[in-house]
């Protein structure tokens, strides 16, 4: 065993030299190795970090979301809808929101606003989101005026800023006292967006919801379940997209690697000539480019795959935040908190590492197999 | 003790330019002793030479070495014999470039598993004996050819092989360095190792410290003395 393991560390530091006399192309090649990880690292982290904490998010969002189409189209919840949802057997608490969007021509972004029951806000104060902070430069006591689509000017005063934590979801927020809400948008007293209701047995939702279509066949439930669905397809949709858009760079990886891997030069044949005659066996020099190869991977592997946790955690996915964060022109900025998923880490080991150390051993054994003579007459 | 019994050695068996290097070759390596194989060009000495040291194997005919027939043996455990009992000088010396010159002497000893520290101390002992202790950290494409010489003489005897096979070993040396060779020579000879070479250099075949000289042309043997 000991001499075992003597011959691995002799390996290992023949290896070692190897690595170091042909600085120029291993550096190159660990170099975009590492590109490559640090790339599909930071997708994965961004989006599974993404999809988390969305999930975390709404899990705290109501069982079911009731509004009212109008031609097909989402439209105000009238008075009386309220009453005959209470008499549906199974929901347990209801409520009618007001939300709305109001696009912001100075800095050209959207907003959404809000008329919160749970929170009290005085007539003519609202709360902004951290989005609002910083693009209008808030603060507590500060003034804003927005004009309405009806053309009027309403003149706010900013009570707070909301906390960064909640950023995913608040970042644009505005909320406002319901009356301010109202006058606002011209909604009419009894009128809503929606009405969110939760339902005392999570196994009766569905039938909760079947329930809702017949009493008010005007209506549309929405279930949690679907939303959050609807979320995860999001961001397999933007990832996708991501790694369609990085697909030729991978290509381009692969390529490469190939060749650096599988082309061996003159002199790297010549020195398998010169092992092999002195007394390495044929698996001594395969084993030695083996660890070649894992070295450089993983090291790759190891380097790309920290640069894209410090990437997507510590700068907040500077580079891909506009393709994979969202839609909406106000990019809500946030730092989300680092989730990893282990079989994420193995799949991309998998597919960075593996490949390569593969392909460095298929031309090695070929060069690691003929006659060693041939050294002689070099 | 080698012997060769019938060696006959084909390149390109079967092909339109089938060659055959060695055609019926019949001899015996005498233990502790000198022998030089000689011949012009394409006679076949570097041919004779690797088998001997196991390199390849002959296409047809026996090799006996201490009365074992290892012509039959796969690669593995040639290497091992290899290894174990024959240390290599090439003509072109055939050092690692961008190693040093001890880490290139130490190289032949990698598989064997030996601790580096008393690898690193036999290839000290090693250099020390060619007066060349002052140039053990140099890289050896900084060396001058008579350096790179005994650097490739320290790493043929890394193992302390029983035997030395040196193809052509003056070829690439001036007069002084070939002289100092064959003193090398002789202090490896006095020793008791057993030692074959190819050489067309007469300083070499006719130098006292050879016992024979085995004479090759197209593939034969043509003389023995």
């Amino acid at each position: 065993m000991k001499i075992w393991i003597e011959k691995q560390q002799h390996l290992i530091d023949f290896t070692l030299a190897s690595l170091a006399r042909r600085k120029l192309k291993n550096l190159g090649l660990l170099t975009v190795y590492t590109l490559l990880v640090f790339v599909l690292a930071s997708v994965a982290l961004y989006t599974h970090a993404l999809r988390t904490e969305a999930q975390k998010v709404l899990a705290g969002s109501p069982e079911i979301v009731l509004q009212r189409l109008v031609a097909g189209r989402h439209d105000l919840i009238p008075p009386g809808y309220l009453e005959q949802i209470g008499r549906i057997r199974g929901v347990q608490k209801m409520e009618g929101r007001l939300w709305g969007y109001y696009y912001d021509n100075v800095v050209k972004a959207n907003y959404s606003f809000m008329a919160p029951r749970d929170l009290n806000i005085a007539r003519g104060e609202i709360i902004v989101g951290p989005a609002l902070e910083r693009s209008r430069g808030l603060a507590a006591g500060n003034g804003i005026s927005f004009r309405s689509y009806s053309g009027e000017l309403h003149t706010f005063i900013v009570a707070d800023v909301l906390p960064q934590t909640s950023e995913l979801v608040s970042a644009d927020l505005v909320l406002m006292h319901e009356a301010d809400f109202r006058a606002f948008f011209k909604i009419p007293d009894g009128h809503y967006n929606d009405i969110a209701m939760s339902v005392a047995n999570p196994q009766e939702v569905r039938n909760v919801a079947i329930k809702l279509l017949t009493t008010l066949p005007d209506s549309r439930p929405i279930l949690r379940d679907e939303v959050l669905r609807t979320y995860a397809s999001i961001f397999d949709w933007r990832e996708g997209i991501m790694l369609a858009l990085l697909s030729a760079a991978i290509l381009a990886f692969g390529i490469f690697a190939w060749e650096k891997a599988a082309g061996l030069s003159a002199e790297e044949k010549r020195e398998i000539g010169i092992l092999k005659a002195i007394g390495w066996e044929t698996g001594d020099v395969i084993k030695m480019k083996f660890w070649e190869g894992l070295l450089i991977s993983l090291l790759a592997f190891l380097l790309g795959y920290v640069a894209a946790y410090l990437h997507v955690f510590h700068m907040d996915a500077i580079l891909f935040e506009p393709v994979l964060k969202g839609w909406a022109v106000l990019y809500p900025r946030f730092t989300l908190p680092p989730h990893i998923d282990g079989l994420q880490v193995a799949t991309l080991f998998f597919f960075t590492v593996f490949p390569y150390t593969a392909a460095v051993l298929v031309p090695i054994w070929r060069a690691a197999t003929t006659d060693p003579d041939t050294v002689m007459r070099s | 003790m080698i012997e060769l019994t019938q060696i006959r050695k084909a390149f390109n068996q079967g092909k339109h330019n089938e060659y055959w290097a060695l055609d019926g070759i019949d001899l015996a390596i005498p233990d502790k002793q000198v022998t030089a194989l000689r011949g012009p060009s394409g006679s076949g000495k570097t041919t004779l030479l690797t088998i001997l040291g196991c390199l390849a194997r002959p296409t047809e005919g026996r090799v006996r070495l201490k009365g074992e027939d290892i012509s039959g043996l796969p690669e593995r455990f040639l290497t091992e014999i290899r290894r174990q009992t024959f240390g290599f000088i090439f003509q072109q010396f055939n050092l690692i470039r961008g190693l040093s010159a001890i880490e290139n002497i130490i190289l032949p000893a990698y598989p064997t598993g030996q601790p580096r520290k008393d690898l690193l101390l036999k290839a000290e002992a090693l250099l020390a004996g060619v007066d060349l202790g002052h140039r053990r950290n140099a890289k050896v494409e900084w060396l001058s050819g008579g350096e790179q010489q005994r650097v490739a003489i320290c790493r043929a005897l890394i193992n302390d092989p029983e035997i030395l096979i040196a193809d052509e070993p003056t070829a690439n040396l001036d007069t002084r360095l070939s002289k100092e060779f064959l003193g090398i020579l002789e202090k490896l000879a006095d020793k008791g190792r057993t030692i074959v070479l190819t050489s067309h250099d007469p300083m070499v075949v006719d130098s006292s410290v050879v016992n024979r000289v085995v004479s090759l042309r197209d593939g034969r043997i043509v003389d023995a003395k």
